[in-house]
């Protein structure tokens, strides 16, 4: 008997290192094929220069950031409000038999494999943006407005759990000392998950700056630095599976270090998102 | 499971948890959470299952994702008549091609560019030419352009369709990723070597998505196949010249560029079997109902 206890244990052991081990794996061999190239180029050259032409030698990602950042956050600004306002209605709000309802319905939407939002936004979004706001359509504006819908339920969920982490005493209290219900939502139920709804919005970041299919369907793809929403741009993500296919040489290292560029960057959003319960923890 | 409130005036159960702690997600995938271990090992799992076996006594042809469609039809034709025999047909790209067939990876490289000079060493069938064709709206009355004004646009230096005599509205160049052997053929035929693609075009990494977006956007222009052009789109005549089959095989339409197969030195018997294959009249016209001018082969130099 003890010996099957052992065995299992070990063999659970093994598993949930085997996982850890992929994780560390990927990111060393990014790391190995990617930075030679950063560092043969010069740091700030890579990263801040204006001009990616891999074939002709010229590996400047600073558009790409830019492109990524742009969209990440157009995706936050429509994600964020949408979602912390749909998680209140669902936990502090709605009746029972409509949360119910709306839930699996928010699940499903994560369910929704990205190249179809991609192919709606191609679909529906391109041209409504053409006709109505002019340029090509595929723009940095498409792309956020799929993304935000994209990472809503990401959003949407976590900060539904911090809402109802939220312990009944303070609403209790809140009415007690005759507070209107909306009063308390806003004064009171909000700052006290707002670690948790913070949280929320920095992995919904992450999820958004992570996502590729769909980005690299409507958001045009183009190298140059964008200066206005309705321009097409490039993200990270789709720099790397657009050229992955052609790509040899330091066309391909540099694809790597594109690749680094975005790891240190979903690192930094995971991070920032862990930081504020943990010091929470300590207290 | 935790009791959802109905509201805040409910006598619900205070739960445990402490607010503002970082609550597990409820089924959500998210960027880089636990879930990504087991993810990552499936496909660490997937890929060295699709690792390549060691060759079995088929035929490899690789290379050019251009050349891929017929490739595929006609190793198909040529398996079904000679039984027994295998020939495997994968992209990757002209310049994976010719480097396939260099390190002998692929018995055939296939490559829809000229070689580079610094590319020696191998012998090059010609099986189809190309022409690539400038393509546009149906609705868009400019239907002709020259050279210089095609390389005018793509450059950015003409950015206005009225800057050509058509509508008051900018131009919205669509071209493909770096390394696309069709980008390679229009950088070398109508770019040239001083002048490059804007910046600002917009990227799609098939002829297909850049068609389709010809085809819905009336200030669109892009660079295709002219085995690619339907009636979705229109051709647009350059230099004065209609991208058509006859004035390609004439040599009047200017703008084309080879499929090469390519082999390492002399072909192993195999290879000179499929290549002796693909040149014979019913493979000339597979090539011909597809769009492609076919050749009839010789080594060129």
């Amino acid at each position: 008997m003890r010996l099957r206890e052992t065995v299992i244990e070990r063999s659970l052991l093994i598993a949930s290192l085997s996982s850890v081990g992929v994780l560390a794996l990927i990111a060393l061999f990014v790391f190995i094929e990617g930075t030679p190239i950063i560092f043969r180029e010069g740091v700030l050259p890579f990263l801040f220069g204006h001009r990616w032409a891999p074939t002709k030698g010229d590996f400047g990602i600073l558009p790409m950031i830019v492109g990524s950042v742009w969209v990440t956050i157009g995706a936050l600004v429509i994600a964020g409000p949408l979602g912390v306002a749909c998680s209140v209605l669902l936990v502090e709000i709605a009746p029972r038999k409509v949360s119910d309802l709306m839930r699996p319905a928010i699940q499903l939407l994560a369910g929704i494999p990205s190249v179809v939002y991609g192919f709606v936004g191609i679909i529906v979004l391109v041209p409504l943006i053409r006709e109505t706001l002019g340029g090509p359509g595929l723009s940095i504006l498409a792309a956020a407005v799929i993304l935000g819908t994209m990472v809503l339920p990401t959003v949407i969920s976590i900060s539904q759990d911090a809402l109802e982490a939220v312990p009944n005493s303070y609403r209790e209290g809140a009415l007690a000392l005759g507070l209107t219900q909306w009063q308390a939502i806003t004064r009171v139920v909000l700052p006290a998950a707002r670690g948790g709804i913070a949280a929320a919005l920095v992995l919904g970041m992450g999820r958004a700056i992570g996502e590729t299919m769909a980005v690299i369907m409507v958001v045009g793809n183009a190298t140059g630095l964008p200066h206005s929403p309705l321009q097409p741009a490039r993200t990270l993500t789709s720099n790397i599976a657009l050229e992955m296919a052609y790509a040899t040489g330091g066309h391909r290292e540099a694809l790597f270090a594109t690749g680094v560029v975005l790891f240190l960057f979903i690192m930094a959003l995971n991070t920032l998102a862990h930081l504020p319960s943990r010091r929470r923890g300590e207290r | 499971m935790r009791t959802s409130r109905q509201s805040s005036q409910s006598d619900g159960h205070a739960t445990e948890v402490r607010p503002g702690s970082v609550p597990r997600p409820g089924g959500v995938p998210l960027g880089l959470d636990r879930r990504i271990g087991p993810a990552a090992l499936c496909v660490a799992i997937a890929l060295l299952a699709g690792c390549p076996r060691p060759q079995s006594a088929g035929l490899t042809v690789a290379g050019s994702s251009s050349v891929q469609p017929i490739a595929e039809m006609l190793a198909d034709r040529y398996m079904a008549q000679h039984p027994g025999t295998q020939v495997n047909v994968q992209g990757g790209g002209s310049s994976a091609g010719i480097s396939a067939a260099l390190s002998g990876a692929a018995g055939i490289g296939m490559s829809s560019r000229h070689l580079k000079p610094d590319e020696t060493g191998l012998q090059t069938f010609v099986l189809a030419r190309d022409a690539i064709v400038l393509i546009v709206h149906p609705a868009n009355p400019i239907k002709s352009l020259t050279t210089a004004q095609a390389r005018g646009v793509f450059s950015g230096h003409l950015r206005r369709w009225d800057q050509l005599g058509g509508v008051s509205h900018e131009i919205t160049c669509i071209t493909r990723e770096e390394g696309s052997g069709t980008r390679g053929a229009f950088e070398e035929l109508v770019m040239g070597q001083d002048t490059e693609i804007s910046p600002g075009a917009i990227v799609q990494d098939s002829t297909g998505a850049a068609r389709a977006i010809v085809a819905g956007d009336r200030n669109a222009i892009a660079y295709v196949s002219l085995g690619m052009v339907t009636d979705e789109v229109a051709a647009v005549t350059l230099d004065g010249v209609r991208p058509t089959h006859e004035t390609v095989v004439r040599g009047q339409y200017q703008m084309t560029r080879p499929f090469l197969l390519l082999t390492r030195g002399q072909p192993s018997a195999a290879a000179r079997a499929y290549l002796d294959y693909v040149v014979r009249p019913e493979c000339r016209q597979i090539i011909a109902d597809e769009g492609y001018i076919p050749v009839t082969a010789g080594q060129t130099p």
